[in-house]
């Protein structure tokens, strides 16, 4: 990965704190095109909040956000969308009572030339994509509460690229899901990758990412501890980074690593 | 035959294996819980009909009941919305009571001043100040619940008891009456029903809709190559629902004037009158075309518009609502206003029929359309409920008090009996959607 042309995405110096607890304190993290960039850390290291930052979800109380070097103002989760960044959450973010093509269009609906919602074509499309990804998916009618874990987690992914996401966030992705749904997420994300689309991959399990990523940034207490390329360091070390905020010789230190005496 | 069968090898190898029944349903995809909710009705209505000797299944009973349920049924329309959003609407009665009195102040002491006392704009200029202040009332609660952040219970909880007060101050408590003649057609009667001619020609204009919209939806299904229904389904859903739309013509038109109208109306017209009594039928009345008509229109909202399908959305789950970038604040500000208009319309009804417009009028009321809507299907958890099912709700609800009155049961009863059944039916809903998961 060359880090000389522009990053997608650059956060600089990003801080927001929640009634006087600094859930994310002076953070930069940054994501260049066709990389996937995990960001790891204990449960509570603020890593979802940095990354709900970017998708619109909280508004940062300092530091800016650049999409492509400029400067960006991502204020709700509709101003992301605007710059292409899709999120995946933890949480499975679908309304469980609607079909899958409801939830892929979720807030962008089809419609006829009369106003109405264009369930058809939605369908259709929703089919589509949805044979690209999980060819065995066969439920479109039903609401999406009647769905495996597996199913629904593709159904959210489809919701991120059915609308040509250049930046993805993936928060906890393969929480949810058995062993061979795992290795199909993993799967996709290397398509997705080979299709230029930059990748976050949020999660406290390092095994989970460590081979997907090309490189990693641990937090650790709201802070980068560092962050290093996955072909210099070992899972110990990251081990150590997340555990300990032990930065190896490797990786570039940053505001969260352990100060050595 | 290709089009005898689905298409994909999915369905009709499911279809083999399963036993008729169920194989009837998935084929003409008729909704069981709202199938149920029928048989309920219909097991209501045999049995007050033979508890009462045969009073209760006559054109003349059941004419009556559309009538005094159209009211709650329109209003149980938006209470389906606003459950679906995880809300609750108590002002809607006390809504009804302001929105009646502005609309008779406007027509009995105001408007006649200025445009004389059997003008036909009198009418129309007071139900759309009708609704522009039910809608207002509306947008107001919707406003405070989302943007304030205080709980929709409390908010009309408080417009409960606000409307309730602020219908009292309009007259300082007096009945306002009589309504405007033409505004007056709004509540039935005699004068407030189409006739005979008129009611066929809806029944028919329904039926051709009735089949073209499912001329239309497999033709749609076609195009995109998605699984049809059988052939023989779609016939016998056609054969089904013109039925219904044809039989409930026959029953209006077989309502007929009672005698003194009709022997004025004989006389006024120079009609002489015939040996066998002027048989005039009523036909299908005015209030309950308006209820029918609501429910078409909110049912489009709900399932056509993305309006709708964001109140859904929204009641499924309110953050990925959110996260997916719909405004859910004014979406909540929206299904208020529209709940306050339709609350308007009711009142139009209610005090169209009854001539007046008093300070307790739609007392109430929000209990009976609460309770329609949640007989009806609608979740208290969010996220489901149709509107056909909350106007079928507020029937079984009307039936029932139909049908002790007829009984002679004491009002005191009646309300027990009503709580009771309210319960019971939660209840069953219950044990139905734990054996559906």
């Amino acid at each position: 990965m060359t880090n000389t042309n522009t990053p997608l995405v650059e956060m600089k110096n990003i801080s927001i704190s929640f009634g006087g607890i600094h859930a994310v304190d002076n953070a930069s993290i940054d994501l260049f095109p066709g990389e996937v960039v995990a960001l790891l850390g204990h449960n509570g290291a603020g890593k979802s909040t940095l990354i709900k930052i970017l998708s619109g979800a909280y508004r940062r109380d300092a530091g800016e956000i650049f999409i492509n070097g400029t400067p960006s103002d991502i204020n709700n989760p509709r101003d992301a969308k605007k710059y292409g960044i899709e999120t995946i959450y933890q949480t499975l973010a679908v309304a469980d009572n609607v079909d899958a093509a409801a939830n892929l269009y979720l807030g962008r609906e089809l419609r006829t030339a009369w106003g109405t919602l264009d369930d058809v074509a939605m369908e259709a499309k929703t089919r589509e994509v949805m044979g690209r990804l999980n060819p065995n998916f066969q439920r479109f009618k039903e609401p999406v509460k009647a769905l495996s874990g597996g199913q629904r987690q593709s159904v959210a992914i489809a919701r991120a690229i059915l609308f040509d996401a250049r930046i993805l966030i993936m928060d906890e992705p393969t929480a949810a899901l058995g062993p061979q749904e795992t290795a199909q997420v993993g799967e996709l994300i290397l398509q997705l990758k080979r299709e230029g689309i930059g990748i976050f991959l949020i999660s406290h399990d390092i095994h989970d990412v460590f081979d997907l990523a090309d490189r990693v940034f641990v937090m650790k207490n709201g802070r980068v501890v560092g962050h290093a390329r996955t072909q210099d360091v070992t899972k110990d070390e990251v081990l150590g980074m997340i555990i300990l905020g032990k930065v190896p010789p490797n990786a570039i230190s940053g505001p969260g690593a352990m100060q050595v005496a | 035959m290709a089009d005898m069968t689905n298409t994909t090898p999915y369905s009709s190898a499911r279809q083999a294996t399963e036993p008729p029944l169920k194989r009837f349903f998935r084929a003409t995809e008729i909704d069981t819980r709202l199938l149920g909710m029928v048989g309920a009705l219909l097991i209501i209505w045999v049995g007050f009909q033979l508890l009462t000797d045969g009073l209760f299944l006559t054109p003349r009973n059941l004419w009556n009941l559309t009538v005094q349920t159209s009211s709650v049924a329109v209003m149980a329309t938006g209470m389906v919305l606003i459950i679906v959003t995880r809300n609750i609407d108590l002002s809607v009665g006390s809504v009804l009571g302001f929105c009646g009195i502005v609309m008779g102040v406007l027509q009995a002491k105001i408007l006649p001043q200025y445009l004389g006392l059997d003008s036909t704009q009198i009418w129309v200029i007071a139900l759309v100040c009708g609704v522009i202040v039910g809608g207002a009332i509306g947008a107001l609660h919707g406003v405070i619940i989302a943007f304030f952040s205080v709980p929709s219970f409390i908010v009309t909880l408080g417009g409960l008891l606000v409307w309730r007060g602020a219908t009292w101050f309009v007259t300082s408590g007096q009945t306002v009456a009589p309504m405007n003649p033409t505004f007056r057609l709004m509540g039935g009667g005699t004068e407030g029903s189409i006739g005979a001619t008129a009611s066929w020609i809806v029944g028919l204009l329904a039926c051709v809709a009735v089949i073209a919209a499912l001329l239309k939806a497999r033709q749609q299904r076609k195009r995109f190559g998605f699984p049809r229904r059988p052939v023989w389904a779609e016939y016998f859903l056609a054969v089904i629902s013109c039925g219904l739309v044809l039989g409930a013509v026959a029953v209006a038109n077989s309502y007929y004037w009672p005698i003194n109208i009709a022997r004025k109306y004989a006389d006024a017209n120079g009609i002489t009158w015939p040996e066998t009594g002027l048989l005039i039928p009523h036909g299908i009345a005015i209030p309950v075309l308006m209820a029918i008509a609501v429910g078409i229109v909110m049912t489009f909202v709900a399932t056509r518009l993305r309006f709708g399908r964001y109140v859904f959305a929204i009641g499924g789950n309110p953050e990925a609502a959110e996260l997916a970038g719909i405004k859910t604040r004014w979406v909540t500000v929206r299904i208020f206003a529209l709940m306050g208009v339709l609350c308007a319309i009711a009142a139009a009804i209610s005090t169209a029929r009854l001539n007046a417009a008093t300070n307790a009028q739609g007392e109430l009321d929000e209990l009976y359309t609460i309770a329609a809507a949640v007989i009806g299907g609608t979740s208290l958890a969010g996220g489901t409920g149709t509107i056909a099912g909350a106007m079928l709700g507020a029937l079984v609800m009307q039936s029932l008090q139909s049908g002790m009155v007829l009984l002679g049961i004491d009002s005191p009863l009646q309300r027990i009996v009503v709580g009771v059944v309210l319960v019971v039916a939660v209840w069953l809903d219950t044990v139905y959607r734990a054996r559906a998961r």
